[in-house]
This record gives structure tokens, C-alpha cells and sequence, in this order.
């Protein structure tokens, strides 16, 4: 009986030993070099796995750092970490991160409960995705929020919150990363990330492009394509009856004027929000 | 022995069939006519009139632009008084041609004697002009122009030609007091398609819960050679255009495939209809039959509509009481959409409309997905709408490709059976346009 127990762990035994042998050489022979910087840095970032780096994850990102040149390195930015983490990764490549300035997403449409009322009742399913497919949405804007939130659901760091009052999604500008989560949920493709300056922004607040008449017709707030902001500003464009605050023009000097003289109020400067909202309320 | 249906999924829907003894009524004008340019699959057509021109019943209005799109022609007489963007069906901003009815003045070209005019005169291709200046397309619903669908392609060969007047929806009866009413003109429309496709034999398939349409098919094809009347039993999908070849022929269409790969030609009552009054009346298709019905409707009926009267106008015809209304869809109950603008033309498409109370009307309220598998069961295609569903919902585009979501033909079986109350068919709907746009 005890002679089969020790056949057997011998020969068990004997095979193990053998196999760890070949195993052994066999890993020296296929070994794969891996830049011990790729864990240092993967550890340094924030770990969200939001593809806002253009990478497939953090793991890739840090990859795309440890491999990079010099050069190729001021193209790589992570923006959740924001400055201060791209300076951390720097100095262990022994580089200079590019400083950019911090960003956030802004809702360009303030069709709201009040500004545009419900017209139809919708009773299908509460996504934007399908409301967007199935019509025209519940205020007759085509261009305008659906009012279901798939932004706020979609957004991994909490940052968009559904105002109950105006039924439209509100960012939150220190939660928000820039991620770019949002832009890409939107069915209307309503957001836009836009530099945070400091919290003084000017933006139209509308994506409406239908001819003055008709957006009005739906949506107290939407832009008619008046022209009257151009005239304050050169650099504002208006193409199909909609009009486009570049990130270049000055909140700071022209934002304040540009927002007061918006005859509807889809002009909306952060730093003047009160008057904007007076506005709407007429 | 039962007669003849489709093998695979499919269900058994409440008929709800209260218009089925209603004679087609003459709905009259309306005061102005909203026509759409785009009432087809295809291109829209290109307008030919402008702002201030008087026209004609029968006048074309948009001429087709490119192979895949249709003539459009005016529904009444009168003005036009614009020519501009109106919102439509579901509220996006669609071409339309304004015209404002002055009196109902016809084109001299339309015979409007109400004689039957059997004799077919005129050469193939002959006939195949003139359904392409009538503007005729699908009436079942699809749109597809159907000159396109009567040339047959090179090397390919037709042994069937399906006249499809199931109409397997609940509620609907425009195509069954077609076929009472019209069934001679139907069977004419049959001989001249017959002569179009060069076969010998046309097949019109009607389901066994119209007794009146079958009996008087019945006794006027016994005096004409090559239109036969194929009894199916009940069930639905049988109108969708594979599910009929299958159980008809036994033949069943690949997915991608065209109905013309395996030998056969469907095409609906409405158009064979349509056909015999472009090639033997010179009328171009501008006016169709519409069933105004449903529980909120108090005098449901069927109607011969001009394509252009705004569904409200027909709403009010029914006395449908707006207070009651919970619901308005557009079509059929089980493929329809639910209404966002009532006011929208009714096109050559429209094939009803239903007035619901709001304890009729469904409303999804979405629970868990037990998986019971009667999706699976009811799928007239054999699809799996519960993991589309799921793929659909985390945005899987890969997935649902894998799972032939492209293949759905929209019945609405697996919504319609599911005891969670999913809304599987819109979910099935979405994926398939969120897979389209994503090419």
C-alpha cells in the first residue's frame, strides 16, 4: 500500500520537475521586454478607462507614453488627470508636458419645460436614443434635448445631473473631466467641450438651424439667426440661421454684451447666467 | 385539410375587423391639400411647379428624380399656393406642395366612365411606361416604386406572381372592401401584370377571415383564365412579403435576397388596383382607400381619400372625440406609429388610422426579461428579439449584426407576446437604425 503512495509521488513528483525545467528554458528563450515605466505611469493615472486620451484605456495610454519620443509626446494629453498628473508622467519620461487649458462640456440647446413646452404626450420608451428615432421629440424641435438623460447615465464621473425644475441636464464644472462622454451619447449631438476660462464662458446655447419663424415657434430660447451678435463680435458666424461663438472670442470682453443683446436669449455667458435667465422668463 | 400558411413564428392577434361591412365612402375634399414630394422609397421627386400655378386632378406636380423614385401628381384642383417645408408624419420638416382646392376640375386625359375595360392593348413595355408616369409605388406600405419591380433583371426568371390581399393587421379593411368592390378592376390589374411578366399565372392570396372579398373573387375569376384565388389561413405576419412566398410556394426568400431570386413577384391589391387605372383609365395613383377606425371612433369607417388631406380632417369625419383620444397611430396597430402631428397629408402609403382610448393604447412598462422565449417562438424571421434587445441596449453594433437584426421586417410579433411588457420591437427598430447609420 505505502509502495503505490510513493510510486506515485514519485512519479508525479519526477514529472513536475521535468516540466518546470522545460518551462524554465522556455521562458528565457521567449521573454518579452516590457518598459517597467508602462506600470509606473499606468499607476500615476486616474484609472477611469474613459477613452478621452484617444487610447483604448489607461493601459494604453501609458503604453503610448513610455514608447513615445520627445515630440510625440506633447500630443498626448490626459484630461481627466488634467495638468497636473500630465506633469507627473512627464517627469518620470524626464520630458515637458504641453500645457493645456482645462476644459468642460457645455449643452448647446436651453429648450427647457418653460422655454419649449411639451407638445406631444410621449409615453414610449424614457431614452433619448429611441425618442430621437421614433420623432421629432415631445417640444417639436428637431435639433433641440429630448429631456431623458442618456447623458446623465452615460457620463462616468457624475458630472451631469437633470434639473428637475428646467428638465434639461446641468453640468457640473468641477466634476466634469472633459471626457467627451457625453458628446458621444447625445443622439443631437448637443455638447461641446469648450475651454473652462475660469469659469467665464459665452456660448449660443442652441442648435437649432430651422429659419427664425419656425425655431421660435417650438422654443422660446432658440436662436433665429438675427445676426445682431455679429455685429457686436466680427469673429461670430451665422450659417443656416444658427449662430457659432468660436472658443477664440473673449468671454471675458465680449460676453457680457453678446448675451444681454440676444433678443431671445440663446446667447449664454456663465459669468451672467442671471440676466440670461431674467430674459427667458419673459 | 387547413389551408395553407408560413412555417415558422408568427401569432394570433385579436381582428378587431369592425369596418370589414362598411362600404368605401367618398371622403370628400379638404380645403387645402398638403403633398408631400417624397411618398416613396428613393429620392424625392423633383418639383415642377411653383407658387401661384393653377392646376389639375391628375396634373404632375414632381417628376422622379433618378431610377428608384416616383412621379408625383396633384390629388385636387385649384392653386398652389406654396411650395415649401411642412411638418410632417413624425414632426420633421418634410417638402411639401400646398395647394388650395378650388372646385374638382379633372385632366381631360382621365376616363372616368366607370366601365370595365378588359381588353389589355398595349405591349410590355408600353404598360411599364405607363405605370412609371402614374407615379405608382407599393401600397402595401414599403413605397417601393413599382416600375422598378415589374422590370425584371436580366437572367432572372418569374413562375409566380402573388397578388397579396391578406392585410393580416387588426383593424384594417381597406384591402378587404377593395377587393369587394373593386375585385374586377383587381383581376384585370392581375391579366395585365400577367402579360408584363410574361407568365401565365397569377395567384391573388386572401385569408380566410374575409368570406365576402373570397366569394366575390371566387365568382368573377371563374370567367378569366390565369387569376387563381388561394385561400391562407389565418395568421400574422402572413401579408410581410417573404412570409407570403413561403407559404404560398414553399419557397423561402435568403436573407438579403429579393423575392425576384426565387421566382416571385408580390405585389399588394391597392397597386394592382392602382395599375389597372393607370394603363386602362389613364388615372395616375393620387388617391387611395383608408380605414378610420379604432375604439375612440364613433362612426369607423372605410374612406377613398386624396393623397394630401390631412389625417385631422378624416379624424373629425369619424367623430373621433379629441377628449376620448389616448392614442392616434398612423397604419396598423401592430406596425404603425403613433401620431405627433395630426395634421400630416395622408400619402400614398397610408393605409389607416386608429383612434384609441388611453386604457387601449399600449405603453411600455419595461420589467425584466423572464427569458420565456415566446419572442424566439413568435419571430416570423427566427430571430432571437430578447438578445437584440440586450445588444441594443449596451450599443453593441457588432452583436447585433451577428444576430441578423437587419433581417427584422418590423411585424412587431415579439413586442406583442412578450409578458414583461418589453418594447422589443422598437428596441429591434432602433438597432437597425442605429446599424445603418453607423456604416
Amino acid at each position: 500500500m505505502s509502495g503505490i503512495i510513493i510510486s506515485n509521488i514519485l512519479i508525479l513528483g519526477g514529472t513536475a520537475l521535468i516540466a518546470a525545467i522545460v518551462l524554465y528554458f522556455v521562458a528565457q528563450k521567449f521573454k518579452v521586454e516590457e518598459n517597467p515605466k508602462i506600470e509606473q505611469i499606468e499607476a500615476l493615472l486616474p484609472g477611469a478607462n474613459c477613452g478621452a486620451c484617444g487610447k483604448a484605456g489607461c493601459h494604453a495610454f501609458a503604453v503610448a507614453c513610455a514608447n513615445s519620443s520627445e515630440t510625440e509626446f506633447k500630443d498626448l494629453f490626459c484630461t481627466v488627470g488634467g495638468q497636473a498628473v500630465m506633469d507627473k508622467v512627464a517627469s518620470e519620461m524626464g520630458y515637458v508636458a504641453a500645457v493645456k487649458e482645462p476644459c468642460v462640456a457645455v449643452l448647446k440647446c436651453n429648450g427647457t419645460c418653460q422655454n419649449a413646452p411639451d407638445k406631444v404626450i410621449y409615453t414610449g420608451m424614457k431614452s433619448c436614443r429611441m425618442a430621437n428615432r421614433i420623432s421629432v421629440g415631445r417640444s417639436g424641435c428637431p435639433n433641440g434635448c429630448l429631456r431623458f438623460g442618456d447623458c446623465v447615465k452615460a457620463c462616468p464621473f457624475g458630472a451631469i445631473k437633470m434639473d428637475e425644475v428646467t428638465g434639461i441636464p446641468v453640468v457640473d464644472e468641477n466634476k466634469c473631466t472633459s471626457c467627451g462622454a457625453c458628446v458621444r451619447t447625445c443622439p443631437r449631438g448637443l455638447y461641446e467641450i469648450r475651454p473652462k476660462n475660469n469659469g467665464v464662458r459665452v456660448y449660443v446655447a442652441c442648435s437649432n438651424t430651422q429659419k427664425g419663424a419656425l425655431a421660435r415657434k417650438n422654443c422660446k430660447a432658440a436662436c433665429i439667426g438675427c445676426m445682431k451678435c455679429s455685429k457686436i463680435c466680427e469673429a461670430v458666424k451665422v450659417e443656416n440661421n444658427l449662430s457659432y461663438i468660436p472658443t477664440t472670442v473673449s468671454a471675458e470682453e465680449f460676453g457680457a454684451s453678446l448675451a444681454e443683446n440676444c433678443p431671445t436669449g440663446a446667447i449664454i455667458c456663465t459669468k451672467n447666467s442671471s440676466s440670461a435667465e431674467v430674459k427667458n422668463e419673459q | 385539410m387547413s389551408n395553407k400558411t408560413f412555417h415558422i413564428g408568427g401569432i394570433h392577434p385579436d381582428k378587431h375587423k369592425i369596418t370589414t361591412n362598411k362600404p368605401i365612402e367618398d371622403a370628400g375634399l379638404p380645403e387645402i391639400a398638403y403633398i408631400p414630394v417624397k411618398q416613396h422609397i428613393g429620392s424625392p421627386a423633383k418639383i415642377l411647379v411653383s407658387k401661384g400655378d393653377k392646376v389639375k386632378v391628375g396634373t404632375l406636380l414632381a417628376d422622379a428624380d433618378g431610377i428608384v423614385s416616383a412621379d408625383v401628381h396633384s390629388s385636387v384642383s385649384g392653386e398652389v399656393l406654396k411650395v415649401e417645408e411642412i411638418e410632417g408624419e413624425f414632426g420633421y420638416l418634410e417638402q411639401m406642395i400646398t395647394v388650395k382646392v378650388e372646385g374638382d376640375e379633372w385632366e381631360e386625359s382621365i376616363d372616368r366612365s366607370p366601365d370595365i375595360i378588359k381588353e389589355i392593348t398595349l405591349s410590355p413595355e408600353e404598360i411599364i411606361a405607363k405605370i412609371r408616369e402614374a407615379g405608382i409605388v407599393g401600397m402595401g406600405g414599403a413605397g417601393y416604386p413599382t416600375p422598378i419591380k415589374t422590370t425584371i433583371p436580366e437572367g432572372k426568371k418569374v413562375e409566380y406572381l402573388i397578388i397579396n390581399g391578406i392585410e393580416c393587421e387588426p383593424y384594417l379593411t381597406a384591402d378587404d372592401r377593395l377587393m369587394v368592390e373593386k375585385a374586377e378592376q383587381i383581376i384585370v390589374g392581375a391579366k395585365i401584370l400577367n402579360k408584363v411578366l410574361g407568365i401565365q399565372n397569377a395567384i391573388i392570396a386572401v385569408d380566410e377571415n374575409k368570406p365576402n372579398a373570397i366569394e366575390v373573387l371566387r365568382k368573377i375569376t371563374r370567367s378569366y383564365v390565369g387569376v387563381n384565388v388561394q385561400v391562407m389561413q389565418t395568421k400574422y405576419p402572413q401579408g410581410a412579403e417573404k412570409q407570403l412566398i413561403e407559404a404560398v410556394t414553399g419557397r423561402e426568400v435568403p436573407s438579403g435576397k429579393l423575392p425576384v431570386d426565387v421566382g416571385c413577384i408580390v405585389q399588394n391589391v391597392g397597386t394592382v388596383n392602382a395599375i389597372y387605372e393607370a394603363v386602362q383609365k389613364n388615372k395616375p395613383l393620387f388617391e387611395r382607400v383608408v380605414t378610420v377606425s379604432g375604439d375612440a371612433a364613433e362612426n369607423p369607417s372605410n374612406f377613398m381619400v386624396r393623397v394630401g388631406t390631412p389625417a385631422s380632417y378624416l379624424i373629425n369625419k369619424v367623430h373621433g372625440n379629441p377628449a376620448e383620444i389616448g392614442k392616434i397611430i398612423f397604419g396598423g396597430p401592430m406596425m404603425g406609429t403613433s401620431a405627433v402631428n395630426i395634421n400630416a397629408p395622408i400619402t400614398k402609403l397610408s393605409s389607416g388610422i386608429l383612434l384609441f382610448k388611453d386604457d387601449h393604447s399600449f405603453k411600455p412598462e419595461e420589467t425584466a426579461c423572464i427569458r420565456c422565449g415566446k419572442c424566439v417562438d413568435a419571430c416570423p424571421v427566427g430571430l432571437r428579439p430578447f438578445a437584440i434587445a440586450s445588444q441594443v441596449r449596451d450599443g453593441d453594433y457588432h452583436e447585433m449584426k451577428q444576430l441578423h437584426v437587419l433581417d427584422c421586417i418590423e411585424c412587431g410579433s415579439c413586442a406583442y407576446i412578450c409578458p414583461a411588457r418589453i418594447p422589443l420591437l422598437d428596441y429591434c427598430k432602433l438597432g437597425k437604425y442605429e446599424l445603418k447609420k453607423s456604416k
